[in-house]
């Protein structure tokens, strides 16, 4: 290919978990005595998949492993994956900040990385100092940045304290700056970790605008690393999807997000860890439409009956003063409904004794996704069991509205109600 | 993939490296970022302090008055024809700028490994600006020296320079050589097993009684026991101590086999350190 610019062939990356204590000597000596006999790091032959929440057995993890990709000149390119899939030490190859364990990397551009919040900033030093100082970090030479400094400032939006020491900076402003620095640099890639975050709406709004001049008018290549898939989508031309430190697809955005998304979970039983709360009360067991899956396929409209277990019998009194909400959230994590028992005025809490809550719905009115349910369980308004995440109902588009037509929930909205029209 | 197509690479990431692989067009490249660290660091060290930089001049006169009580009053170590004081003022303003270089640049990976986690450029320009930064404070510590050495000639004392003064920049080259050599191997070392910057806190101070910084070389070779001779002499911190005093008091001894065996000490240390760094700097982030 003429215009590959980045080559990446199968890097991977060692670490050690664990402390570094007098084990590490040992493993050192032993690597070093092989290395003297021309034999291979014997440590390179252990070494397990990366997954983050399984304890393993080894003290060597493969956090990135036969990583192979090209990037052509002007594309952007972004890098998704959950914490841990090996995002960031994949930057920190492609930005020279460590060395890979195995494979290597040829660019034929210079290659700059987008500090993190004014990383590199010094506190003491007035914002003007701390441009020509980032810039120079960032390999920019003292002219380059006297004849960009106006615009740097004007992009920034700091002019009124720029002669003012960082210190006195927020934090808004201070990621401004820096990314307004990095903004104006002329590498011929460009890395940027998920700087985009922090910064509020008008600021996010102008940077992203600026990446995209970045890529489209100056023809410069980009990889892009975010959570937010929104940006990612109006960003990218191609994303790589990371998992467990291994390239799982590689795809328009499009395709990729929503492989991503699917993958973010896995296909398991309901999730009852992740806790908080003192457990006095907590939920043992719960049944979604008959099911005790993790994940609930169901048609947008559709009823759902639930049925909650609790660890122990619950007296008339104790269930006056129970009270469990469903926490129903959308793929980005914001809440979209929550159920509860104290929302319902029918509620009969006189029972001598119940061991089952359990809740019905006549229609869940959620346009197409995948829904996070949060379950809350208070005992006399203190928290008792709180389980993030602990299922999820997987939305499928119907007719609900029986017009053939439906909103996209990202752009219009994630509630659908039956609503009637006239004219007059 | 022929070998032409492989050249048009601009430069490859890789865990191979070869043991001497100093860019030194890249350094280049980089020279205003060196000047931009020299001067964050003049300009950031005494904000918010009263004295400034009158704290440069303080510390070695101090050290110097006690040095005179401690060694000459009360120890009885002779300095020739040479008022004490003048003579540990020379003797501590050299070993400062030693000091400043070494403790300065070992601690580099430790104390920056937030910006060399996050950006790359050659890591190098980082102890080089130490070691230019300490310049001034050098040169302000040496004003400090001169006004002295004024008062002293004109109060009748016998000092006079002579012509090893040529000689000054090769000895402050020296010390800068090796004390950003010895920084960079034990800021290298240090990166994994922190035994070593323990050791440096008190391993500086200690060196210092063995450089003949309070007392000369002849005064050693006379009083310490035969097996610590050899240690004190062979230092080449001593040699360039005792050079030092030589040029600028015309005290002590001065041979061209000496100076030789310093400067090449000096350049073969530097050199040591800055393979050992470059080694370092690739994989330090993971273990730092």
């Amino acid at each position: 290919m003429p215009n590959t610019i980045l080559k990446v062939d199968k890097i991977s990356k060692q670490y050690r978990l664990g402390l570094i204590g007098t084990g590490t000597l040992r493993h050192d000596l032993n690597r070093w005595w092989h290395s003297i006999r021309g034999k291979e790091d014997p440590f390179l032959q252990v070494g397990e998949v990366n997954d983050r929440s399984v304890k393993g057995d080894s003290d060597y993890v493969w956090a990135l492993q036969d990583i192979s990709f090209e990037v052509e000149k002007g594309e952007v390119l972004g890098i998704v994956g959950k914490n841990g899939a090996g995002k960031s030490t994949l930057l920190k190859i492609l930005s020279r900040v460590t060395a890979p364990t195995k494979g290597e990397v040829k660019t034929k551009g210079d290659i700059a990385s987008l500090l993190e919040v004014g990383t590199g900033f010094h506190p003491e030093m007035t914002g003007r100092e701390n441009i020509f100082l980032n810039g120079a970090i960032l390999g920019m030479t003292k002219r380059e940045i006297k004849q960009k400094l106006e615009e740097i400032i004007a992009f920034s939006g700091c002019a009124r304290y720029i002669d003012t020491p960082v210190k006195r900076y927020s934090i808004g402003m201070r990621v401004r700056l820096a990314f307004s620095v990095a903004a104006f640099l002329e590498p011929d890639i460009l890395v940027v970790d998920e700087v985009l975050a922090v910064g509020d709406a008008e600021f996010q709004k102008k940077a992203i605008g600026k990446m995209q001049d970045i890529s489209q008018g100056d023809g410069r290549t980009v990889l892009f690393v975010s959570h937010d898939m929104t940006s990612i989508e109006a960003l990218c031309s191609r994303v790589i999807v990371l998992q467990n430190g291994r390239i799982a697809l590689i795809d328009t955005p499009q395709k990729a997000i929503e492989f991503y998304l699917k993958s973010d979970q896995t296909d398991d039983e309901i999730n009852y860890v992740n806790v908080r709360g003192d457990k006095q009360y907590y939920i043992k067991k719960a049944t979604i439409n008959g099911s005790h899956n993790r994940n609930n396929l169901v048609k947008s409209g559709s009823p759902i009956k639930m049925k909650f277990e609790l660890n122990k019998e619950l007296s008339k009194e104790e269930l006056k003063k129970i009270a469990f909400y469903l926490i129903i959230k959308n793929e980005l994590q914001s809440p979209v409904l929550t159920l509860s028992n104290m929302y319902d005025s029918n509620f009969d809490d006189s029972k001598e004794s119940s061991r089952f809550l359990e809740c019905e719905i006549d229609g869940l009115n959620l346009s197409e996704g995948r829904y996070f349910v949060t379950t809350w369980l208070t005992f006399n308004n203190a928290l008792s069991n709180q389980i993030n995440d602990s299922f999820v109902f997987e939305v499928i588009q119907t007719d609900f509205y029986k017009t053939g037509k439906m909103p996209n929930p990202r752009k219009h909205g994630y509630m659908l109600l039956n609503q009637k029209w006239s004219s007059s | 993939m022929n070998i032409q197509n492989d050249n048009q690479w601009l430069y490859t990431i890789s865990s191979k490296h070869k043991l001497f692989s100093i860019n030194f067009r890249e350094i280049w490249r980089y020279r205003d970022l060196l000047v931009m660290f020299v001067k964050r660091d003049l300009v950031t060290l005494y904000k918010q302090t009263i004295l400034g930089p009158l704290w440069y001049v303080i510390q070695p006169l101090f050290t110097s008055v006690i040095f005179t009580l401690v060694f000459n009053n009360l120890g009885n170590i002779s300095t020739g024809t040479i008022p004490p004081f003048l003579f540990n003022l020379a003797g501590i303003t050299a070993w400062n700028y030693f000091k400043e270089c070494l403790t300065g640049t070992s601690n580099t990976f430790t104390k920056n490994q937030a910006i060399f986690g996050k950006v790359y450029f050659p890591r190098v320009i980082m102890p080089m600006s130490v070691t230019i930064s300490n310049l001034l404070k050098f040169s302000i510590q040496l004003f400090i020296f001169l006004g002295f050495y004024v008062y002293y000639y004109f109060a009748g004392s016998t000092v006079e320079m002579n012509l090893n003064i040529l000689l000054f920049p090769v000895y402050v080259i020296m010390m800068a050589l090796l004390g950003l050599g010895l920084g960079m191997i034990i800021s290298s070392m240090t990166t994994k097993y922190r035994d070593l910057h323990v050791l440096v806190s008190f391993g500086v101070q200690l060196l210092m009684y063995l450089s003949a910084v309070p007392y000369s070389v002849a005064e050693a070779q006379a009083k310490f026991p035969e097996f610590v001779v050899p240690f004190v002499v062979y230092s080449p911190l001593t040699q360039i101590i005792e050079g030092f005093r030589f040029m600028l008091l015309n005290t002590g001894s001065f041979s061209w086999v000496s100076f030789a065996y310093t400067l090449i000490s000096s350049v073969v240390i530097f050199l040591l350190g800055l393979v050992i760094f470059n080694k370092t700097e690739k994989k330090f982030i993971d273990t730092v």
